[in-house]
């Protein structure tokens, strides 16, 4: 009866051009880009002009080792992180969520590095993972350890940036690991206790599966930060030494300083290309997989 | 037993580099220089302090200050926004929600491509600009914050949007009258997160806004990195510096951030 006017009067109060003023920011500067980002990708763009050469840049970029090492160290880099993330993390939860002495001072010193500036836990890690006079090489020399060269070999650089990158955002895992915890019912860990469940049968068989939902958001979260991640890598070893730590995204930035723009701009489809074929498949496949109650 | 084992275990691993930033800070060139965990010899914050705000001519007031104008401009614009979007996204489903949704989505998983974005600044003269960083922060927070107020929104009952439009308020009113107002807990949370997010941001003042002119405090301490190279008591006192505003919104603000950053987590 009121069904017709009352659609009528909820389009007027529910307008869209209420849409419009963040269509226009967000269309100019973030889709406008993306889309030209395809086009600009086959030329060979300087300051002035550019000009249509086909898939030449990304037969670069799969052709110059500098250039395939950025592609497979952004694998390598982005796995290692959001593994370890999962793996430390879930434990970290456990732990936070359990009855032990210390527990809010805890969970704040393991959160507080995510808000601190990216740039000043990379010198300052940078300083501490010296390998002669380093902190963390001096106290391992105490407990009768040799350190590794850390950001000075090439076969540790790129590992010693993943494991900064963990130290700064294992927190943020813990946290949405916490929250996917304290939401499983109370009900079902009673239930394990009376049918005489001990403490890893409950893990295993109640708190692993019904908190899949947060690992969900910890491997897909840590994985696009992974595929992206430029400025702690930018600020512990500038790609270096040689381009042993380089990844697409400060690939991206070298070839855009040395006004590659063109090579540059491949360089980012390459990254928009990886993160989709990776992330998206992921996400629908352990979404898909929901645990049945 | 084992709170005292996480306790210790969390001070070597996490309180041990921040209590190297403090003692570096204090301590003189020479001894800075040694990069070792030791108490200063000589307790030289205050002059450490002096020469790092007087540096190239004051360049880290400078920079406070701009970083305070982007990290306002943007966070305001940011919030009101897409506060908008999700008002109309969550209350009027329609043909065009699950089109708005991807597009929202897409802004959280795409990498912005650099070059054809300095190209569009370029273009529209707000290249080298604040007023251009500034609409770039608000364009790249714009999805976070949708999806924070429209999970948010679908708790807040539409009865009350009817019964202002009983009233006879039109779209601006029931938004800015009724509606925001309700969400001003959710959209405290946003403020903060994308405070702590555009302040510590690096790379996209590295490349809209480079140049000494219009420096931020990320890039002063980028920059102090290969100019204070040997001078480690000032490169720490200048992390130092830095690292007081999100120390601030971590102990004002930690519930709200927390709450921001697993909203949506555990509904997966």
């Amino acid at each position: 009866m009121a069904g017709p006017r009352r659609r009528h009067r909820a389009g007027s109060v529910y307008p869209h051009w209420f849409y419009l003023p963040a269509a226009v920011v967000y269309g100019t500067l973030f889709l406008v880009p993306t889309f030209a980002s395809f086009y600009f990708s086959l030329t060979r763009w300087t300051l002035f002009d550019h000009e249509f050469i086909g898939l030449e840049n990304f037969v670069v970029f799969f052709q110059e080792p500098a250039l395939v090492k950025g592609l497979t160290n952004t694998l390598v880099y982005a796995v290692v992180t959001s593994g370890l993330k999962v793996v430390l993390a879930l434990p970290l939860a456990v732990l936070l969520t359990s009855d032990i002495v210390g527990r809010a001072y805890l969970r704040s010193v393991v959160f507080f590095p995510v808000l601190v500036s990216t740039i000043g836990v990379g010198i300052t890690f940078t300083v501490l993972m010296q390998p002669n006079g380093g902190l963390i090489n001096d106290a391992l020399a105490v407990l009768g350890v040799r350190g590794p060269a850390w950001l000075t070999d090439p076969s540790s650089a790129l590992l010693s940036v993943a494991l900064v990158d963990v130290w700064k955002g294992v927190g943020l895992a813990t946290l949405i690991y916490i929250a996917g915890i304290v939401s499983i019912p109370s009900e079902y860990f009673e239930a394990a206790r009376v049918d005489g469940a001990g403490r890893f049968t409950t893990f295993r068989h109640i708190l692993l599966p019904l908190c899949r939902p947060a690992t969900v958001t910890v491997v897909i979260l840590s994985l696009i930060g992974g595929l992206r991640s430029f400025d702690l890598i930018w600020t512990m070893t500038r790609g270096g030494p040689g381009f042993t730590s380089d990844v697409i995204a400060s690939v991206i930035y070298k070839q855009y300083q040395a006004g590659f723009f063109g090579l540059s701009t491949a360089g980012n489809v390459v990254l928009f290309l990886v993160v989709t074929v990776i992330v998206l498949p992921l996400s629908w496949a352990l979404g898909r997989k929901r645990v049945e109650l | 037993m084992l709170g005292g084992v996480a306790i210790l275990a969390s001070a070597v691993v996490f309180l041990v580099p921040f209590a190297f930033v403090v003692l570096t800070a204090f301590k003189d060139r020479a001894q800075s220089a040694e990069l070792d965990f030791s108490w200063p010899r000589q307790f030289r914050f205050a002059q450490n302090f002096v020469d790092v705000v007087t540096a190239r001519d004051y360049t880290l007031i400078i920079a406070f200050v701009n970083s305070a104008i982007l990290t306002v401009a943007s966070v305001a614009v940011m919030v009101v926004l897409a506060a908008m979007v999700a008002f109309v996204l969550q209350r009027r489903p329609g043909r065009w929600t699950k089109v708005v949704d991807f597009v929202v989505l897409s802004g959280l998983i795409i990498p912005p491509a650099v070059v054809p974005t300095i190209r569009v600044l370029q273009g529209l003269g707000l290249f080298r600009t604040m007023t251009g960083l500034i609409l770039i922060e608000v364009a790249f927070g714009l999805s976070f914050c949708v999806l924070l107020f429209r999970n948010f929104l679908a708790t807040v009952p539409r009865e009350l949007d009817d019964s202002a439009v009983i009233d006879g308020a039109g779209p601006f009113r029931v938004f800015f009258l009724v509606v925001f107002p309700l969400m001003r807990s959710v959209a405290v949370t946003a403020v903060v997160v994308q405070s702590v997010v555009v302040y510590n941001d690096f790379t996209n003042p590295l490349y809209f806004l480079p140049g000494d002119k219009n420096v931020t405090v990320q890039l002063t301490l980028y920059n102090f990195q290969s100019q204070y190279g040997t001078q480690y008591n000032l490169l720490f006192t200048n992390i130092l510096l830095i690292t007081i505003p999100p120390l601030l919104a971590f102990l004002v603000a930690n519930r709200r951030i927390v709450a921001g950053l697993t909203a949506g987590a555990v509904k997966g």
